[in-house]
């Protein structure tokens, strides 16, 4: 940094050269003001999304920076929310970055006093192991008059309001052909 | 030179700071009449500035459970339960909520919070008035006559109630006390015309605190600094609203250019008293007033003292000129003479 | 003007309230009908506090004040409602038999419909075993508009015949006087008129007044007929399918909507086709019929090709029309197989596994107790969220443990906790609250394990595919003969999204061109499609739903944002938006009218009618299906294409709206004998007690009403609010809001803590006194009522007793959802005791209420207490 340079953004110069003479403003400006910008504007990416809470389907814009969520707010284009949120919405970036989100299998053995760790593979084929032989247990061929039931009510299943159209399609449909019919979800509560 | 007004009257801050051809004053108008309590402005701007967590307090002041403007809560909703004084039934209850808390014990307890903030002072002076009023309980309210509400003429009377909400936030005043009485240059005046407190520069001296008429700025304990809404500095800069007035789902903060937000507050209290709501009056809006007007201003349905604000602010520096003519004057001199000193000696 | 009734709108749906703050603005009134004062009273411009549930006994007055003073908007109601077709000799109303229906079976306590039926059309009803109904909560098929009508209905459009629809809907609620509104509800008299009056005056061709409602309204053991009492209204006024009217039900969920259309529930499959019933659909006809009701008129005339289009989306190639598209892989239920009899039966060891997903029963299901012994007698759970909830710790952290019922070393239950991926973590549609489905488009990738619903599901279903490859038995072809083959990417293999959404809107087999509407889905087998509702969602190969056009370029209706079902149409039943003639009953309120010289409808929204059905058009006598509907019948997939004032069929508890007092209520029914819904569904479990009520002895010892709701700051069972700072801060703690009488009453202060106390559990919380609770005057008494929200649970940033704790299980005849909107109480200072002396505590309460050994009212009331009618468990 040349001297004049260094001299000219001592603010006391500028304060006493420019036109702040009080030093309240322009020439109080400090390094970290000159180079603020808003971090919505140094996304990588902006992904447009629909809000998770309610059903009233405020737009979002979720932006991401080095992989992760930096900002998530009300997208202005949405006919129905006009770029609002509500203070749930708002929190929307606090939620999906919320340091007490699980993020790894948790197992607890049957009269366990503990947690465990367990690898999402082994968990799958363990969960498979027992839809199986719950299902192959508690079989229905048919009924007392020997029309056909085709079913388990061994297993049963309660979630899918705060899920995806296709999600929820996927359930149905697998535990359909599974056999199960007791699903349910919010909507019945 | 500075302008006349620099300190006291109206003033247009941003070229008196100066900015040359700076862009419009920008601000606040917060319209209480349609505001519905949510805290959306309180949540997203504690999520866009990164401010830390305020406490988990119930503190009984209505659903306000933050308390104050804080350094970590740099909007704050305050709740206001009152009976309707005008209606279409006798009031329910003979006590107005703007008198004395009945029970002071009581009132002193609510307006306690249970775990630190965090901040200093916390919870500003102004509320724990407000918080007496709400955690009276039952005694605040008294008994109307001889017989409980609801009981003696039916229900109808209780009916006649009100609940007032407002977002409160910093004033960005014309004449800002804490930025005048700044000594490192942190808390500046923005080419906006907003107050901002730059931490990179902030020392903690807290000079600042005692100087704003309205309680608003505040310290954070863990790192000594001082902390307030900044209006959103960074998004202005790229033309973005200010995040609480983006999320806000009914309008009631609206940020924009201050001389056209005070004609539509203009306009919007005429509106009002025009469908038979007088108690519309603004807050802050005046240049004449005690700051030189708000940047962030309001329009309110009852006392200001009702919501916590101070009913006439005044710039705590208003005196200061005649008191700095002579010690400013000693003082630029010996900056002069300290710089060329130091530049001496550095060359 | 906007009703909002049975809803808190500016709390639990804030955003979308700044439209009813726009409607304000432009000088639109707003009246706010709740038991207590909340923030969305405080923004209406008028509030009226009433007796929790208590709504048909308020809005029957509505609609009494209505017809006697002959208010309706008589133009439509004679052309597009029910109001003039005349009813079976042999109907007998509530006036004639005490507050039942004719028809009441004592045996299974259900009706039976014969005399219900319009005149003329009586077999219609005897086919209808209303038990299996209410087993299967039938009410949910076809989405409630499907009950049939056969052949031509009479009427008398001068609504003299004393049987017309509109005689009967006059008598039926002539005794719901403002006298008799203010004796049951608590709302003065002055102010209900005041609300019936402004109703009526915003209303007809210049104005319309809409009404919003929210679970307020349906978790009530009467709640389908309180949304039907509001659809009366809005009939009558003539505020259906027209804009600015309309029912609006304010769903609570990001997908709730969309979790009903493509269900996952026991009793539906996609497109609200009936899970088939082992003795009602043993075969493919049978099934199809039951929906199809041949005969009948409007679009389920089609159902043949939804249901084979479905069957043909699941199993593939299997699927022929040789074996009847594989309908034999369906199950078939036999009865309730909903979350509550689940429930039960898990505590009684009949159920070994249990997923949930996304949901936290422990803390949101009603009687958390059960919920949580239920979860402890199981041998295995997987519990998907993205938090550690409730009912993932229960073994060790639940109330119980506290109490010694669950002991960790005692308590079998394997527990399988999977992180899920957010929403910013995948990409799907949504459904929200007025059928308008939004694509999500993934911003980043799932944390560490976490993974979504649908990479679960898949590679479960894959997985479990790959085990059973070699296996031969019949049961296992439904599994190996499913169509699950969908592409995968990425480093998790996760399933693509928008190939699900693809068979969801449905292809032509043969070429795989996308469908662009329901009517191209064929019934040989041609197309697959698996939810005929949402087809056109993937029109010309486009994800309709990712649709994106800012709403400022384009009109108010926003056509090109997202995707509504049906047909991307936004307002359901527009054609009623114009007159008979098809024209725009006012300039002011013009939305779809019949363009005279193009031949075809035409408007703001996509017409809810067939593009080029003349108005005039009549169709010839029986014709059924859509051609049997007349140019002037909006009401397209009704079986008389009316609005239906009066329901023949189709609505368990009764063909009109009656007030029966909550389950568990202080006050005897003013208005009829029978207490309660006489047709409730009851379960006699050991566990499921509930609180005497009048006429039955001892209700005096829960004496005090309550309701909970939601708050703002918190959503649900709390995980996604409660674990999040920024949320958990503003709402703390729990707490009980009480008026300032009751405190004085009951000793409580101000940040005090109390505990409130039922048959089944004690809860406490900090107590707010607040004059946003009134007591009322009910029939000459002062009832209490409390309120509390139900967000909280023994996990998270910030915990408290959760309010569904309180609740017992009584559920509603026609959906199976339960009564948790209103319970009863007692209200004490102090807080809860610990251990075991909380047990000793309920069972205390539960002796003196004479209820130590388990007794339930008998569902007919007679006007002797404690009638021996009385079941024992």
């Amino acid at each position: 940094m040349g001297v004049r340079s260094w001299f000219e953004g001592w603010p006391v110069y500028r304060q006493l050269t420019g036109t702040d003479p009080l030093g309240r403003g322009a020439a109080a400006k400090s390094d970290g003001s000159r180079s603020l910008t808003a971090r919505t504007d140094t996304a990588d990416s902006m992904a447009r999304s629909v809000c998770p809470y309610c059903a009233v389907g405020c737009g979002q814009r979720v932006f991401v920076k080095d992989g992760q969520v930096s900002q998530i707010e009300g997208d202005p284009d949405s006919p129905i929310s006009r770029g609002r949120l509500c203070p749930k919405g708002a929190a929307s970036k606090s939620l999906v970055t919320s340091p007490l989100r699980q993020t790894t299998v948790r197992y607890r053995r049957p009269y366990g006093t503990e947690w465990e760790d367990l690898d999402l593979d082994t968990a799958m084929n363990m969960i498979a192991d027992r839809v199986l032989a719950a299902r192959d247990e508690t079989w229905e061929d048919v009924d007392a008059e020997g029309r056909p039931l085709n079913r388990t009510l061994g297993f049963s299943s309660l979630g899918g309001a705060t899920l995806d159209n296709e999600e929820n399609y996927l359930i149905k449909k697998l535990f359909t052909a599974t056999g199960a019919l007791q699903i349910e979800n919010q909507a019945r509560i | 030179m500075p302008h006349a007004n620099a300190l006291y009257g109206p003033l247009d801050p941003a070229p008196d700071a100066g900015y040359e051809n700076p862009p419009p004053r920008m601000g606040f108008f917060t319209d209480t009449s349609v505001c519905i309590g949510c805290k959306a402005c309180e949540v997203a701007c504690k999520e866009w500035n990164g401010v830390p967590e305020s406490g988990l307090d119930l503190l009984g002041m209505s659903y306000d459970n933050t308390g104050a403007l804080t350094a970590n809560s740099w909007r704050h909703v305050a709740f206001v339960e009152q009976p309707r004084s005008a209606g279409w039934a006798t009031p329910a209850f003979e006590e107005q909520p703007d008198g004395p808390s009945v029970s002071p014990l009581t009132a002193a307890v609510g307006a306690r919070t249970g775990t630190d903030t965090g901040t200093d002072p916390g919870l500003s002076p102004g509320s724990p008035a407000v918080a007496a009023r709400m955690s009276g309980g039952p005694e605040f309210l008294g008994m109307p006559g001889a017989q409980p509400p609801g009981r003696g003429s039916g229900a109808e009377g209780r009916t006649d109630f009100r609940w007032l909400m407002m977002s409160d936030v910093c004033k960005h005043c014309t004449h800002a006390a804490c930025l005048d009485v700044c000594p490192t240059g942190s808390l500046f005046r923005t080419e906006f015309g907003t107050v901002v407190v730059q931490e990179d520069i902030c020392n903690g001296c807290g000079y600042c605190i005692s100087a704003c008429p309205y309680g608003v700025i505040d310290q954070r304990k863990d790192d000594g600094r001082a902390w307030k809404c900044t209006l959103c500095y960074d998004r202005l800069g790229v033309g973005m609203t200010p995040a609480c007035a983006q999320a806000c789902p009914t309008e009631s903060i609206q940020y924009g250019e201050l001389d056209e937000l005070r004609e539509r507050a203009a306009a919007r209290v005429a509106k009002l008293h025009e469908r038979g709501v007088p108690e519309a009056r603004l807050y802050g809006h005046d240049p004449n007033d005690g700051v030189g007007g708000d940047g962030a201003f309001f329009l309110l349905l009852d006392e200001p003292e009702v919501y916590g604000l101070p009913p006439d602010p005044i710039v705590t520096t208003r005196d200061l000129p005649a008191m700095w003519k002579r010690a400013g004057l000693a003082a630029v001199t010996m900056a002069v003479a300290t710089a060329i000193a130091f530049l001496g000696r550095r060359r | 003007m906007i009703v909002i009734q049975g809803s808190n709108m500016a709390e639990a749906h804030p955003v979308g309230f700044q439209w009813v703050m726009e409607a304000k603005r432009r000088g639109a009134k707003v009246f706010h009908v709740d038991p207590r004062f909340t923030r969305t009273s405080a923004l209406a411009d008028a509030y009226l506090p009433i007796r929790a549930g208590t709504d048909i006994a308020l809005l029957g007055g509505v609609i009494r004040y209505i017809l006697d003073n002959e208010l309706d908007f008589r133009e439509y109601v004679v052309a597009y409602t029910n109001a003039a077709t005349i009813v079976t000799e042999d109907y007998r109303d509530t006036e004639d038999l005490h507050g039942l229906f004719s028809g009441f079976n004592e045996e299974n306590a259900s009706y039976d419909q014969t005399s219900w039926q319009y005149n003329g059309d009586e077999s219609n009803g005897a086919k209808h075993d209303t038990e299996t109904q209410r087993e299967t909560a039938a009410g949910l098929e076809h989405e409630s508009h499907g009950a049939q009508v056969n052949g031509q209905t009479q009427r008398d459009e001068t609504l003299q015949h004393p049987r017309c629809v509109y005689q009967i809907l006059k008598r039926h609620y002539a005794r719901y006087t403002p006298e008799m509104v203010e004796r049951v509800c608590g709302i003065p008299q002055d102010r209900f008129l005041e609300l019936a009056q402004a109703w009526a005056a915003n209303s007809g061709r210049e104005r319309t007044s809409m009404l919003v409602y929210s679970v307020g309204w349906t978790q009530h053991s009467v709640g389908v007929q309180y949304i039907r009492t509001g659809a009366i209204i809005q009939l009558l006024l003539g505020n259906m399918g027209r804009p600015g009217g309309g029912v609006m039900a304010l769903r609570g969920h990001a997908s709730i909507q969309g979790s009903t259309d493509v269900p996952t529930l026991f009793n539906l499959l996609p497109g609200y086709l009936p899970m088939p019933h082992h003795a009602d659909h043993p075969t493919f006809d049978e099934w199809v019929e039951s929906i199809r009701h041949p005969g009948q008129k409007g679009f389920w005339g089609n159902a043949r090709a939804y249901g084979v289009n479905l069957l043909k989306a699941y199993w593939g190639d299997a699927a022929t029309a040789e074996n009847d598209y594989c309908y034999g892989y369906m199950p078939r239920m036999t009865g309730d197989h909903g979350t509550y009899q689940q429930v039960l039966n898990m505590i009684d060891g009949k159920i070994k596994g249990y997923f949930l997903l996304g949901q936290n029963p422990a803390v949101g299901s009603a009687h958390g107790r059960a919920q949580r012994l239920g979860m402890a007698n199981l041998d295995w759970l997987v519990v998907r969220d993205l938090f550690m909830i409730e009912s993932a710790t229960f073994w060790h952290n639940a109330p119980e443990a506290e109490t010694g019922e669950i002991v960790p070393e005692r308590c079998r239950t394997e527990v399988f906790f999977l992180p899920a991926a957010s929403h910013v973590e995948k990409e799907g549609t949504f459904t929200q609250t007025q059928r308008l489905l939004q694509w999500r488009e993934k911003a980043v990738e799932p944390p560490g394990d976490a993974r979504s619903e649908l990479w679960f599901f898949y590679h479960l279903g894959r997985i479990i595919r790959e085990r059973l490859a070699q296996s031969t038995r019949p049961r296992d072809r439904a599994l190996l003969d499913l169509n699950w083959n969908y592409p995968t990417h990425g480093p998790n293999a996760e399933p693509s999204a928008e190939a699900v959404l693809y068979e969801i809107n449905g292809y032509d087999v043969a070429s795989g061109r996308p469908l662009s509407s329901y009517t191209e889905m064929k019934d040989d087998g041609s197309t697959a499609g698996g939810c005929w509702i949402y087809t056109g969602v993937y029109a010309d190969g486009v994800n309709q739903a990712a649709r994106r056009k800012p709403g400022a370029e384009q009109s108010l209706v926003a056509l090109e944002w997202g995707w509504a079902w049906p047909s991307n149409r936004r307002i359901l039943y527009n054609r009623a938006s114009a007159d008979p003639e098809g024209r725009p009953w006012s300039e002011r309120k013009k939305y779809v009218w019949w363009d005279p010289d193009k031949g075809e409808w035409t408007g703001y929204d996509v017409p809810d009618f067939e593009k080029n059905k003349a108005p005039t058009y009549r169709p010839p006598p029986n014709t059924s299906g859509v051609a049997g509907i007349a140019g002037d019948d909006p009401f397209i997939l009704q079986g008389d294409g009316k609005g239906w004032l009066y329901a023949p069929s189709g609505v368990l508890d009764g063909p009109l709206p009656t007030h029966y007092e909550p389950v568990e209520s202080p006050v005897r029914n003013p208005l009829y004998r029978q207490q309660a819904n006489p047709t409730r569904k009851v379960y006699t479990h050991p566990i499921n007690t509930l609180n005497p009520s009048p006429p039955q002895e001892h209700s005096d010892v829960f004496p005090y009403v309550f309701t909970v709701s939601r708050l703002t700051e918190h959503h649900t069972a709390g995980a996604m609010s409660r674990n999040v700072s920024p949320l958990a801060e503003l709402q703390p703690e729990m707490f009980v809001e009480v008026s300032p009488e009751l405190a004085a009453l009951r000793g409580l202060s101000h940040l005090g803590w109390a505990h409130l106390v039922t048959s089944r559990a004690a809860v406490e919380a900090k107590v707010l006194v607040t004059d946003r609770v009134t007591p009322l005057r009910v029939d000459g008494r002062i009832i209490h009522q409390v309120w509390l929200p139900y967000h909280f649970g023994f996990e998270g940033l910030v915990t408290g007793d959760s309010a569904n704790d309180l609740f017992g299980i009584t559920l509603d005849p026609n959906v199976l959802i339960q009564e948790s909107k209103v319970g009863t109480c007692d209200v004490r200072p102090g807080r809860r005791p610990r251990g075991q002396d909380l047990l000793d505590l309920v069972v205390d309460y539960r002796r003196r209420s004479g209820n130590l050994v388990h007794r339930y009212p008998p569902m007919v009331t007679t006007d002797v207490a404690d009638s021996s009618s009385d079941q024992e468990a």
